[in-house]
Parts: C-alpha cells; structure tokens; sequence
C-alpha cells in the first residue's frame, strides 16, 4: 500500500532543498530536473503496483 | 496485362502456362495467396505433412528492395523444422552486441549472446530476399521427395466470391484470366492485402507521424557486426534517431528518421542521401570510406491489426492480418509463427481428425501475438518519437540518467527485439502437474537445449511429441492422433535445468509447432490422451 501518511522527517527542510535544486534552471532544465527526479525515486520504490497507487494518488 | 507491381531480387517460380487455365474451374483443398515468407512457410509446413496446398503469387520471386533483415531464433527454429534454416544461418550475420548512443556519448551496451547451449543464434541479419529464396529451395527439396506443393508465379488474384463453404478466386496470367476454386483459402497476401479488401474487412490502428529513410549501402567496413543506435545523432542533418547494421554481401542498413514535414521527393535525391551517409560514416570512421548506394526507400510506418483473423473459410496470415513498425523485428518473425501455428491445425482439420472450431484458436492465439507486437512495437515508436513536450522531457531524461546510472537502462526502448509469443491459459494447454522450471509451462515454446551430438528441438519434429525425460513414455493414440515418445535416459545439464528443474523426471506433451501442451512428473496414458484432446480443441 503506497504510504499516504506524513513520512518525511524533516519537511521544511526537505522541501527547500527541492526548491533550491531548480535555482537558475530555466523552464526546460527544470522540467528535465524533475522528470530525472521522478524517475530516480520510481526506481528506488520498484514496486509495481506502488508506482501506479502513486500516479493515481498525484491525478 | 499483368502489372509488375516491383522489380525481384530472384526468379523463384516462374511463370508456366498450365492446362488448369482452360476449362471449368478445380477445386483445391488448400490455396494460399501470396508467396512471401508467410506464404512460402506455410506452403512448406503443410506440403511436408502430405496436405495438397497450392501457392499463387503475383510476381516470380522475391522482391528487391529493404525489407526484413533480422531473423530470431524462433524463426530459426522453425525453418530448422522445415529444412531451411542451415543456408539461412551459414548465410546470414550471427550478432549479439548492441550499442545505445544518445548524441555523441555511448550511453550503454547490451549482449543478446544467448545462454549455451542453443543450436541458433538470438538473430542473424540476412536480407529478406534470400529468406524467401531458401524457403523456396527446402520446398523444391521437399517437392522432389514427393510433398504435394505447386507454386504458380505471375498468378494475380482479382476477385474473390466466397460461397461460405469455399471460395472461388479469379486468377490473372501472362495469357489471361482463369477461375479456380479453394476449400480454405488462406490470405498471406501483405500489408496491402487485396483479399482483405475484396471481403470488406477493415485493418485498423495507428499510423506514426514520422518518416525514415533507409539506405541499404554497399562498402567494406571493418565496423563490428554490432547494432549500432544514436538518438539525437551528434553528425550532421541525421535526424532524430539512426541506426547502423551490418548484413551480408558486405551491405549496411543504414536508418535515419527524418521527422513528418518532409518533402519526400527531396529527401530521395542521391546526392542528399549521401551528404547524410557521408556524415555518419565520417563520424565513426574518420574519414568517409568508399561506398555506393544500394538501395534507398522512405518508410512511414503503422501498428494495426485486422479484428479476427478468420473468416470462415478465409484465413488471414502475416502482414495481411496485422502491421508492425519494424523496430524490434517483429514482421515476418510473427508472420512465421502465424504460419506455424496454422499449418498443423489446418492440416488435422483437412485429414478430418479436428473439427474446423480447432482454426478459430489460431486466430484467438496469433491475435493475442498481435496485440503483444503491436504493443511492443508501440511503446518503442513513442520512445523513438516522442508525442509531447512532456513525453520528449522524460525521454531526454532516461538517456541522460543511463549515461550516469544503470538503472535507466532498461527504460531505454530502441525496439524490443522479438522473442517467442507464450499461450500460457489459453484454451488448448493442459495442466501443469510438474510445478517445474518457469521456462517450460504449458503454453510456451520449447527451449533448445543440447542433447547427445545435436540438440532436443531436432528431436521434436513436426507432429505431437511426448517428451520423457528421465523415465519412461510410449506412443500413444488418441482420437486419431499419434504422440510420438521421445525418451531421454541421461539428460545434458541444460536440458536438466531447462526441463527437470530439481526434479528427477517429467514427461511432456508436445504440440506440432513445439509449444508445450502439459507437463507432468511421470507417465500416465489417461492424463495425456486428456489433455491430446484438449490439444485438438475437442474439449
Ligand atoms: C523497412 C522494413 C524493415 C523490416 N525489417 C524487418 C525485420 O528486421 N524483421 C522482421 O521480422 N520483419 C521486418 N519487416 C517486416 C517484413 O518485411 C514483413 O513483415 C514481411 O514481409 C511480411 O511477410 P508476408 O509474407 O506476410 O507478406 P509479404 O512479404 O508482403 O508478401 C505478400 C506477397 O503477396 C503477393 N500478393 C499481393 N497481392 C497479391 C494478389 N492479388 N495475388 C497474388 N499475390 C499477391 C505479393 O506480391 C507478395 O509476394 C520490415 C519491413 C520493412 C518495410
């Protein structure tokens, strides 16, 4: 089952460092950041049926 | 007038004029229209079973022009069944190395080198041509040993009356027109398939905005017989992806996709083609080596599939029934295994030991093969062709992450090379009793694997096998249809592993075209004259 709970354990730092990571990329960098981001967590979670939980959660 | 709709690479059947041109039309149990591979394979199957099947084509032999190059091992396997498969292996590019390049880096490469213990290759590269001509040489071969097959070349079909029960073709020749009649009429008639028109059947699907340039080129290389593939290749005006391969007489396919807006006639010119060649070549060679250009088309290229295959008495096999983009090779390797698959059931239908509903799983089964292609060959396409800003970004993404990280390697789609099609649940497989190695189910192809000085798929041969492996099986009968045992006392280890698993012993029951019917762990006549019976659809 996807974990739709808090699980992140420090949040404002988290996103902020997300947020930073698209500092001084124009539009297309930052797309292309995001999707390199996407895919690399995709894999470290794997699971298949997770991964569709996931994309559906996100609609 | 009979139009030449293409130039021929061979003369393989020419044209005779024959008494049946004159008089009232005959009757044939088995006509197939169109002699390409599918065509020619399933005329070899069913003449080499002593089924009187009669082939007509339009043209004399084998077309000139890129068409197929890479041939799978299934394919292989088949023709080795067939007796056609040592010329096209001593003829064809054994390969197993692929490089995926995205621009100027080498993002990763992959061995297709299969596991020991195979008698074929993963692939060869052999131009479709010579495919079509060994096909046409094991049925002279098989002609001479009395096999009741006739080819007629220069023999255009142009009306079709279906009666239900058999159909009456109108035929045109050099000398005119004449009428025959077939009980089964089966369609291997290509993409553009006149039958299928005739009867009013639609071939629905999708057509892929793109257009690909193919140079068939003539040099002596000392590039490695590897596929090469570039997205975005880094030499100049390629496009947005190309490939290099090598194929026999020292002749390279060389593709670049060149995008939707094209003006064709442009693209075609000579001089242009070769600015483009010259770049690539350059790119890799340092300097631009002496060639000439062979052959050149552009393609554009479609994924559809006709609803059902069959039609009654009228059976559509190959590209007539279902159409591929060509990344991943799945054409004429599916087409094969659709002439495979149909060849022994129509053969039991005609010597009256099936009933003719055993035709309708070769259509439920090759067109669950057809969507598994059209599938395949789509998600690759869209890798290949991205349809969206977004769809482009998580492209561009994968390749720039494989670079880096293995991971993304397997999300890299330049065409997922054709494998064996499995009919795991479907309605003519028995039980699994064995609970053995994953690779054997029910509903899979066989496995090669080595046995005594050859191997156990030439052991097989072309008619229901019981396969015994370390005990004992006898022929056995049933419902009018043999099962030739096959027993084997001692095993090679990858037949072992391949078969047995952690087992001792299994016995299985082998279909014609060599997919597994049922397994199970010793020999039991009740349980395999039960599931022979649901091999023959007569549940
Ligand atoms: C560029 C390109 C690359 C490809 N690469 C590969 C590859 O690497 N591997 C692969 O497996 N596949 C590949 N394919 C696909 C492959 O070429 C086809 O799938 C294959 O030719 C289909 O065989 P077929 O026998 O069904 O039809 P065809 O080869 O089209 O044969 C049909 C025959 O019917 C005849 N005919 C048509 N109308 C009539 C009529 N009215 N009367 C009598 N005869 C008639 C034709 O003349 C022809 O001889 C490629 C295709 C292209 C275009």
């Amino acid at each position: 089952m996807l974990n739709l709970a808090p699980n992140i354990s420090d949040p404002d730092g988290f996103y902020e460092e997300l947020i930073r990571a698209h500092e001084g990329l124009d539009k297309a960098q930052s797309d292309a950041l995001d999707a390199r981001l996407i895919l690399t967590l995709a894999n470290h979670i794997g699971d298949r049926a997770l991964l569709s939980q996931a994309i559906a959660a996100a609609k | 007038m009979l139009a030449e709709r293409y130039k021929t690479a061979f003369q393989l059947y020419p044209y005779t004029r024959i008494a049946a041109q004159e008089g009232t039309a005959t009757r044939h149990p088995v006509v197939i229209v169109g002699g390409g591979p599918v065509g020619l394979t399933l005329a070899l199957d069913l003449g080499k079973k002593g089924t009187p099947v009669l082939v007509l084509d339009d043209h004399d032999g084998a077309g000139l022009g890129s068409k197929a190059i890479c041939f799978a091992k299934r394919t292989l396997d088949i023709a080795n069944r067939l007796g056609a498969c040592q010329q096209m292996v001593d003829k064809g590019v054994v390969w197993n190395v692929g490089k995926v390049f995205h621009a100027d880096q080498k993002i990763y490469d992959f061995d297709l080198q299969p596991e020991a213990g195979h008698r074929n290759p993963a692939f060869i590269n052999l131009q479709q041509p010579y495919f079509e001509k060994f096909l046409c040489d094991a049925i002279n071969a098989a002609q001479s040993a009395g096999a009741p097959i006739e080819i007629r070349g220069r023999n255009c079909v142009t009306a079709l009356e279906n009666h239900g029960t058999y159909s009456t073709l109108t035929v045109n020749t050099p000398d005119g027109s004449y009428q025959l009649e077939a009980d089964y009429l089966i369609a291997c008639d290509g993409a553009r398939s006149p039958l299928r028109d005739m009867m009013g059947l639609s071939f629905d699907g999708r057509v892929f905005e793109d257009n690909f340039l193919i140079a068939d080129v003539h040099m002596k290389a000392d590039f490695p017989t590897e596929r090469w593939f570039w997205f975005e290749p880094p030499f100049e005006n390629a496009g947005q992806s190309a490939l290099l391969h090598k194929q026999p007489d020292d002749i390279w396919r060389i593709d670049f996709q060149l995008g939707w807006d094209i003006d064709r006639e442009v693209e075609l010119d000579p001089a242009r083609i070769r600015a483009r060649v010259d770049a690539m070549l350059s790119s890799q060679a340092g300097h631009v080596p002496e060639y000439e250009l062979e052959w050149t088309s552009i393609y554009t290229f479609q994924c559809r599939r006709m609803k059902k295959f069959r039609h009654g008495n009228v059976i559509f096999a190959g590209d007539s029934a279902h159409q591929v983009s060509p990344f991943g090779a799945r054409g004429a390797n599916s087409g094969v295994q659709d002439a495979d698959n149909l060849a022994w059931k129509l053969d039991l239908v005609l010597k009256g030991l099936a009933e003719p509903n055993l035709l309708d799983t070769y259509a439920t089964e090759r067109q669950h093969a057809a969507d598994e292609n059209i599938l395949n060959s789509s998600r690759a396409t869209d890798f290949m062709t991205p349809k969206s800003d977004v769809s482009k970004t998580f492209r561009n993404a994968v390749l720039d992450l494989a670079n880096r990280h293995a991971f993304a390697r397997p999300l890299v789609n330049s065409g997922r090379l054709s494998v064996p099609c499995n009919y795991i649940g479907f309605d003519l497989f028995g039980e699994d009793a064995l609970q053995g190695p994953e690779g054997t189910q029910p509903g899979m192809a066989c496995p090669d694997a080595p046995h005594l000085d050859g191997y156990i798929l030439e052991r097989l041969g072309g008619e229901f096998t019981l396969l015994a492996i370390g005990c004992m099986a006898d022929d056995l009968k049933a419902h009018g249809v043999l099962a030739n045992a096959v027993n084997i006392k001692a095993p090679s280890d990858a037949m072992r592993a391949r078969y047995l698993g952690a087992h001792p012993c299994a016995v299985y029951l082998i279909r014609p075209d060599q997919h597994i019917v049922a397994r199970w762990p010793d020999y039991n006549a009740d349980a395999v004259a039960t599931a022979l019976k649901t091999a023959i659809g007569k549940a």
